[in-house]
This record gives structure tokens, C-alpha cells and sequence, in this order.
């Protein structure tokens, strides 16, 4: 199969980016869309040309690296997948396929299709923890956890934090990143004394981090390769209500890591 | 640099007494640093998996000062994140007999005798704190209706003790980790670094005091000092291009602190799994793993007859050869892994292989579904079965799935003492990227078990001990000569990388020496296949140096300089990786070398190689050193493993 790349390319964060024509022949239809970009930089590379910058690591769908919009969606077209999960026979031979980054205000380009996450990070950094420290732990079957609790924690807790609901969303606001977090942690009798100030913290860090608001297109759902739903939303939106109540009949402040 | 000894003295330092109790006495022996005096301290932490992240979480939360390095843009991606099927641990929940010792035993078994009994049995002994630790960080297990966890069956054991969250567990032990490390970021006691890359270690007097940094998004190489070096960077599976491990892991850490003095042994113990989705063509870049829980309820098979081009479903059950059922009846599919991997190649051997390259053999799940539905094993296995519909378009609910055997992981690594301090005083090892729990074969869902082990119950203690040694004004600055000097020595290296302006992509030596090794030194060794490997790398070697193309600039993002820098260091590794399993004359565990056999199975030379074989950089084209650390055993009979 032959295709026609039209790839943004951006030398760093200053620079200002650019769409390349480049031409993908021979490939095989059963080679994962990453594998195809390899051939691409192979050739790149021997001819002495930059190759296109892209992030990836797992190749198997879990690691959450890998982060392209391919004709305006992000991982591509086919569903409950990331783009390394993508393979080539899910495109027409004589394709022309553009490919882009994510393209979210907190996530600055660092080059071409390499985008700076780190947000993430620090929304989890802010509260998207129990606090334990490692020898406190009690027996653990001393607390039990129901087994829909214990499905539902998984299934939230399955986000692999790849950005996608922020690139697909026209506000650039990765709540269901959020949301899903929320759900696992408060979603489990362990992170139920940290409840509040948890959803306090995060969606704070959110806004500070520049992302936009939610205004409920559900489009996050739809590009989200591990199917976490929008209802996780709706509940964050209740945990939160819930929590800024608290917040305001307490003394206590809110941030900060207990006694000391 | 300066000349470097020829051998090096490798003293295990296990403590005295009893197997059950040499832990709690080291632990009672060790010396502290008080609560005040910790957080003058600065440890340095490379990676961020299981091993590295919980170390760096549980050091933070004990005052120590910690600074994270990783490659990937976020400490959560490390590929531990990948592993799929459970986590060990001697709970005992299920009443089946279980117990420390069954585990210690289990793990050693299946090591075939190649690993240290009391490490070992330490691995053991914490194993169930893992599991306690996990769950109080909100860690899914997979739980029964009345709200107790619940285990499942794993290869090499004969009791049920993984605990695991769907086919998902490593990704949600590594976040479990990757919380409480963030949660230490927040509070400032972790220093995070992601996108950079450790390019060399740094001695001081002979102690790990340092790294050499390159950030990999400027390209700007920096040092950093430290009272202690972590290196938690996996294994080296890489060597062999096509592996399921991620397309970024790579052994440049351990390799550069092999060639400052550090130890690696048992390079040659390289795990090849059972279970992974066949290759299919050379395009292909990397190979994707489908979990060993799948063997508690897939039967594996092959036609009975040569060449049967039949669809499976036209193959009458009496003429299948169900042949690990066959071959191993008290284990059946959950024999471990190597000895299940050796099957599945014989067969194939045979001509009885499936699939267009006759390079692969059923993993079917007939019986199960018979048994307790499609939906039944949709809740125990979806992912898996989503992922290989993902990339083979075909529907494992409806026709077996077909596997073949993938390097899956390294028993071999940095050598480290009982401490898990390498000989190199100041640098810790720990996880896949040390050598020490799973001799010559790590049974299935003991990873995670080990890397936890490490970072969470037995670095922040050991680690300890040797800081109270070590004075932290001691600590050298980072305008030292010795950091200068390495750091120059790294930037040269870049730049004789980037001179080479060749014609030929750095991907295509990475799978030439993969080549070479798969089918030399893959699973099926023997020494004219080994002498000709010892030959075949060095040529490889000499042609990257002058014909890889290598693009751009060190002074900015450039992935196609990481990637010819690690593959560089995995062209020499593996020329070490051959020469170990060339001088390793026995067979044990995944090491099958042909002229020691009996009955197909490995044949062990316990009078003269019960013993770790560690080797020491000498300079270039100059031969190593391989050091001998006997292996005593004190309380278990070295014994003929069978699973039959």
C-alpha cells in the first residue's frame, strides 16, 4: 500500500510549525501505523533529513505514550484504540493521511508531534493519591471491598493517561482524566478520608494548568481508547459540589498533608 | 580512565543464622540514619517502574532527599505498566497449602537452582506486605462477592497465590507507585526528572557518587551528585530487537556502570515466554505478549499430524497432540515457562506448527467457554482477547488463539549482594535490571512480586546502612574533576555517534543483532552456534561505526540519536550475552545448551556451574573477566527439576 503523510512539523516550542508532504510506499497493510512512520524515518534518515519526531513506547496499548491525531481524530479512526494499536489496513491504499499533535494549551509542542504532558502529572501530584506510606498498611483482608466497588475502581482506574479526551475536546479539558481518577480513588473505602480535599486539589491544579471547562460534548467518551465513560464526569461534578460544601463548613484548610 | 582490576572480590554478604531469620537479624544489624540526619541526604533514583518508583516513594517518605530520572515524559509509562497477568504473594488466602517456604521453594525450582537461597526467601517473606501495601494505596485486586481478594493459578506452582487486576495488573501496580511518588513530588522530597536519560555513572574513590544526565528534549548534558546512585532501569531483552518489551527500554544505564567496574551477571539468562502473538513479517517492531494466566484456562495444542493445513476447527480431537498436557501431566499448561517455550519450538521443529509460518501453536479456549460461558471469560480476559483481535483481526471467543514464543525478560543483570548494592560501594541495584532472585528462570508473576520487594521493603533499609557510612559534607561537588571528566567523555561519545554520517538506518543493525542472537543464543544454544555469534558482533560492531545513519544534532530533541546511543551499547552487550552462555557449559532453566541434555530436557552440571557468573570490564577488544560467586545451599537438595 502507498500513502501521502501530510505531518506537522515544528522544530521546538518556539518555532513556529509547518504541515510536510511525505510519501509512505510499500507498506503492509498488517504494520501498526507507528511501524509505518518507522519505515517513513528509516528513509529520512539515510537520506540525511530530520526524521519525524514522535512519542511511543509500549506499542502495545497500555503506556499511554503514543498520542497522534490522524485525520482530525485523535488515535485515529478506529475505536477503543490507541495509535499504536492502529494498523494500516484500517486505511485505503493512495491515502492521504494527516497527521498532527495533540493540540491542547497545557500540552506545549517540544517538536513535531511530541507534545509536553506533564500537566498530568501535576493534577495527580496534587491530590490523585491515597497517602500511605509504604509499611502502614493494615492486613489486606481486613477491609473488604465489594466486587462491583472493586470492578468499578478497575475500570476508572484503567485510564491510561494518554490526553486524548483533552485533544478531542473543543475546550481542551481532560475532566474525564480527572474524573476517572476521582472515581477509582473515592470510588474505594481507602480513599474515602481524602475524599474532598482530593477533588478540591485536583480540579484547582486543572485550572491552574490552563486546560478549559467542561461543557459536556461527551466527545471525550467517544475518542477515549479505554471506553472510560462520561458518567465518571457527571459523578465528579457531584463530588465536587459535595466537596466544596465541606470545604466551606470546614475550618480545616484544605490543602496540605495532615499532622505532620 | 584509570586501569581496571581484572577480578573482583564478590562477597554476597548474607547474614548468618537460620534461612527464616536471616532478615529480621540483618534488619536488627543495620545500621540507621536518624529522622534529622536523612534529609541532609541525596539519593539518586534511575527509572521509574515498580522498582524505581516505589523505592523513590518510600525513601521521600522517610526524609530522604530524591532525585527521579526517567526516559519516558511521565513517570507512569515505565513498561512495567505493561505486565499483564498478577503479582505473587505467600497469603495463603485460598487454603491450599500454601506457605513462605512452598514460595521460596517454588522460586528456586524454578530458577533451576541458578539463585540465592536467602535472597530468595526474603523475596518470599515480603511478598505478603506487597499485596497489604497495594491495597491500602487503592491498588483493584480482583475480589470475590463476599469482598475478599482472590487468586489465581500461575506457571511452576501448584497452589493459587497471583493476586491480579484483570489482565492489567502491572499497569496498576505502577500507578499505585507512581501515586505515592507523585504524591512525594508535591510535597517537594522528590525531584522529578522525566525525558532525560542517564548516559553515564560517576565514581568518586571508588564509590557511586554521581550520573551523567542527557535531557532529551534540549540535549543538554548535566551532572548530578549524590550520597547514592538507584539504578531501577529493567532489563536488557532489547538486544534481541523483537521482544515485548517496550520500544525505550534499553541497558544504556547498566552498561555504562558495567564499563566503571559494576559486575553483570548471568547475562545469558534471558527468559523467552510461551504466550506471545507470532511474528509475522520484518516489518514488524516489536512483539506483544498474551498473558500466562490465559494457560490456567487455555489448552495448548497442536495437530498431531505434519503440515495439517486444516482449520483448526476441522481437527477432530483425537488427532490433536495436547503436549504440554502430555509431556508435563502434573503441571500441564502452567509448566513454567522456559520448559513450556522448548515444547512449543519442538513441535514446531517437527513440522507440526500452525499458522502461515508454521511458527506457532493453539492456545484454545473451547473447554473454558464450554464450561462457564463466553461471558464467563470475557470478565476474566477481555483485554487480552480485545488486544490480539487488535492486531491479528481474528476472534479468539470463536477460534483458538495461536502464540509462539518472544524474549520476554532478563534473569541476568547488574550483580548486587544480599544489600542489592553491587560492588561498586554506593550503587543499588534493583528489579529486572539486578540479577538476583530467578536464576536461570523467573516463574510467572514474580516480577512485580520482586520489583516491589526491592523498592518498597528492602532498599530503604539496606540503602540506609550504607549511608551511615557515609558522611553527607563528603558529598563531592558537581564541579568535581571526575564529573567533568565523565561528562566530557559522554558529550565525545554523542559526537563520534553523530559523526559517522553513514548510509545505513540504525533500526537495521538493531535487527541484525537480533537476528544473530535469536537464532544463536535464543532458545536452543550450542557452542559452534555461540563461537560463530563471537564473531558475527564484532563485524556488526565495526560496520555501526562506520555506516549508521544518524541524523541532526546532540543539541536538541533527536530520537534517532537515543536510539543509535542504546543500540551502540546493546551490540556490545551482546556480544557479553554469547560469551556467557558460550563458557556456561550446562543447561539450566532458559539456558539450553544442546550438547547437555537428557530426554530433551536440561541436564545441570551442579559440580561446576552452581555458581553466578559475573563479569568485569577489562577496556575495549580487551576479554572480560568472569568472576565466580558460588552458590551454597544450605537448605534445600539441589535436585533434578521435573515437572513431569
Amino acid at each position: 500500500m502507498n500513502f501521502t503523510l501530510k505531518v506537522w512539523r515544528q522544530k521546538d516550542a518556539k518555532s513556529a510549525g509547518r504541515f510536510e508532504t511525505h510519501e509512505a510506499r510499500d507498506i503492509n497493510p498488517n504494520m501498526s501505523f507507528l511501524e509505518m512512520l518507522d519505515v517513513v524515518n528509516d528513509g529520512l534518515s539515510i537520506k540525511g533529513e530530520s526524521p519525524i519526531s514522535f512519542d511511543h513506547d509500549c506499542r502495545e496499548g497500555i503506556c499511554g505514550t503514543c498520542s497522534l491525531v490522524i485525520n482530525g481524530d485523535p488515535h485515529g479512526p478506529t475505536d477503543g484504540t490507541t495509535t499504536c494499536q492502529l494498523y494500516m489496513r484500517s486505511f485505503q491504499d493512495g491515502d492521504v493521511i494527516v497527521v498532527e499533535p495533540w493540540r491542547v494549551r497545557a500540552f506545549p509542542i517540544l517538536r513535531d508531534l511530541v507534545t509536553d504532558r506533564s500537566a498530568f502529572d501535576r493534577i495527580i501530584q496534587s491530590g490523585g493519591f491515597i497517602s500511605v506510606n509504604t509499611g502502614q498498611a493494615p492486613e489486606a483482608n481486613s477491609v473488604p471491598v465489594s466486587h462491583p466497588q472493586a470492578e468499578a475502581a478497575f475500570d476508572a482506574a484503567h485510564c491510561i493517561g494518554c490526553g486524548a479526551c483533552a485533544a478531542v475536546c473543543k475546550n481542551g479539558s481532560p475532566m474525564l482524566f480527572v474524573a476517572a481518577k476521582v472515581a477509582h480513588l473515592n470510588g474505594l473505602p481507602q480513599g474515602q478520608p481524602e475524599r474532598s480535599e482530593r477533588v478540591m486539589n485536583m480540579v484547582r491544579t486543572l485550572d491552574a494548568e490552563g486546560f478549559g471547562s467542561c461543557t459536556h460534548t461527551t466527545a471525550c467518551e467517544a475518542v477515549c481508547p479505554k471506553h472510560i465513560p462520561y458518567e465518571l464526569i457527571v459523578r465528579l461534578n457531584r463530588e465536587f459540589i459535595a466537596a466544596s460544601i465541606h470545604e466551606s463548613l470546614s475550618h480545616e484548610p484544605v490543602a496540605g498533608g495532615g499532622a505532620g | 580512565m584509570s586501569t581496571l582490576p581484572n577480578t573482583v572480590k564478590l562477597d554476597a554478604r548474607i547474614p548468618e543464622g537460620p534461612l527464616p531469620e536471616k532478615w529480621a537479624r540483618r534488619k536488627n544489624e543495620m545500621k540507621l540514619v536518624a529522622p534529622n540526619n536523612k534529609r541532609k541526604y541525596e539519593v539518586i533514583i534511575v527509572g521509574t517502574g515498580l522498582g524505581g518508583a516505589s523505592a523513590a516513594a518510600s525513601m521521600a517518605e522517610m526524609g530522604y532527599n530524591v532525585k527521579s530520572f526517567c526516559f519516558q515524559d511521565s513517570p507512569r509509562r515505565a513498561h512495567s505498566i505493561a505486565a499483564q497477568g498478577g503479582i505473587n504473594a505467600a497469603k495463603n488466602y485460598q487454603n491450599d497449602g500454601d506457605s513462605v517456604h512452598r514460595l521460596f521453594y517454588d522460586t528456586i525450582k524454578g530458577g533451576d537452582f541458578r539463585s540465592r537461597e536467602a535472597n530468595v526467601y526474603r523475596l518470599a517473606q515480603v511478598s505478603v506486605n506487597i499485596i497489604d501495601q497495594c491495597v491500602a494505596q487503592g491498588v483493584p485486586f480482583a475480589r470475590e462477592y463476599g469482598g475478599l481478594l482472590t487468586n489465581r493459578s500461575f506457571g511452576g506452582a501448584q497452589v493459587s497465590r497471583t493476586f491480579y487486576a484483570r489482565g492489567a495488573t502491572g499497569q496498576q501496580l505502577l500507578i499505585g507507585a507512581y501515586q505515592a511518588l507523585s504524591r512525594q513530588v508535591g510535597k517537594g522530597r522528590i525531584q522529578l526528572f522525566p525525558r532525560t536519560e542517564m548516559i553515564d555513572l560517576v565514581l568518586v574513590d571508588g564509590h557511586a557518587k554521581g550520573v551523567v544526565i542527557r535531557d532529551l528534549v534540549t540535549g543538554e548534558i548535566s551532572t548530578h551528585t549524590a550520597d547514592a546512585v538507584v539504578l531501577a532501569t529493567g532489563g536488557y531483552g532489547n538486544v534481541f530487537y523483537l521482544s515485548t518489551y517496550a520500544r525505550g527500554s534499553n541497558a544504556t544505564a547498566i552498561w555504562r556502570a558495567y564499563k566503571r567496574g559494576a559486575a553483570l551477571a548471568n547475562p545469558c539468562f534471558t527468559q523467552i515466554h510461551p504466550t506471545c502473538i507470532p511474528v509475522t513479517g520484518d516489518y514488524q517492531s516489536k512483539l506483544t505478549l498474551m498473558s500466562e494466566s490465559l494457560r490456567n484456562d487455555g489448552r495448548v495444542w497442536v495437530p498431531k499430524k505434519q503440515k495439517d493445513n486444516r482449520p483448526p476447527s476441522s481437527i477432530p480431537e483425537d488427532e490433536r497432540d495436547y503436549f504440554l498436557e502430555r509431556m508435563y501431566p502434573s503441571y500441564g499448561n502452567l509448566a513454567p515457562r522456559d520448559i513450556s517455550s522448548r515444547a512449543a519450538k519442538r513441535v514446531c521443529d517437527e513440522g507440526r506448527g500452525v499458522g502461515a509460518s508454521g511458527l506457532g501453536v493453539y492456545l484454545d479456549f473451547a473447554d473454558v467457554t464450554k464450561r462457564i460461558g463466553e461471558a464467563g471469560v470475557r470478565e476474566k480476559y477481555s483485554n487480552l482477547f480485545q488486544m490480539y483481535n487488535e492486531i491479528t483481526a481474528e476472534d479468539a471467543y470463536k477460534s483458538p488463539m495461536r502464540i509462539y514464543p518472544a524474549v520476554h525478560y532478563t534473569m541476568g543483570g547488574l550483580w548486587v549482594d544480599y544489600q542489592l548494592m553491587s560492588n561498586i560501594p554506593g550503587l543499588f541495584v534493583v528489579g529486572e535490571a539486578n540479577f538476583s532472585d530467578h536464576g536461570a528462570n523467573r516463574l510467572g508473576a514474580s516480577a512485580l512480586m520482586q520489583g516491589l520487594a526491592d523498592g518498597y521493603f528492602v532498599l530503604p533499609y539496606t540503602i540506609g546502612d550504607y549511608l551511615a557510612g557515609e558522611k553527607p559534607a563528603k558529598r563531592p561537588r558537581a564541579d568535581a574533576p571526575e564529573f567533568t571528566a565523565a561528562k566530557a567523555d559522554a558529550s565525545a561519545r554523542l559526537d563520534q555517534l553523530l559523526a559517522i554520517k553513514g548510509k545505513k538506518p540504525v533500526s537495521e543493525f538493531h535487527r541484525e543483532l537480533g537476528k544473530i542472537l535469536w537464532e544463536k543464543c535464543g532458545m536452543a544454544r550450542n557452542e559452534a552456534g555461540l563461537k560463530e555469534a563471537l564473531a558475527l558482533i564484532p563485524k556488526l560492531r565495526e560496520e555501526f561505526w562506520k555506516e549508521a545513519a544518524i541524523p541532526g544534532t546532540s543539541g536538541e530533541f533527536n530520537q534517532g540519536l537515543e536510539k543509535a546511543n542504546r543500540v551502540a551499547d546493546f551490540i556490545e552487550l551482546g556480544e557479553l550475552l554469547v560469551r556467557d552462555a558460550l563458557t556456561r557449559r550446562e543447561s539450566a532453566g532458559c539456558h539450553f545448551r544442546e550438547e547437555f541434555q537428557e530426554e530433551g530436557e536440561c541436564k545441570r552440571n551442579d559440580d561446576d556451574f552452581a555458581h553466578v557468573a559475573a563479569w568485569t570490564y577489562n577496556g575495549e577488544n580487551a576479554e572480560p573477566t568472569r568472576n565466580v560467586e558460588p552458590l551454597a545451599y544450605e537448605n534445600i537438595k539441589l535436585a533434578t527439576r521435573s515437572y513431569k
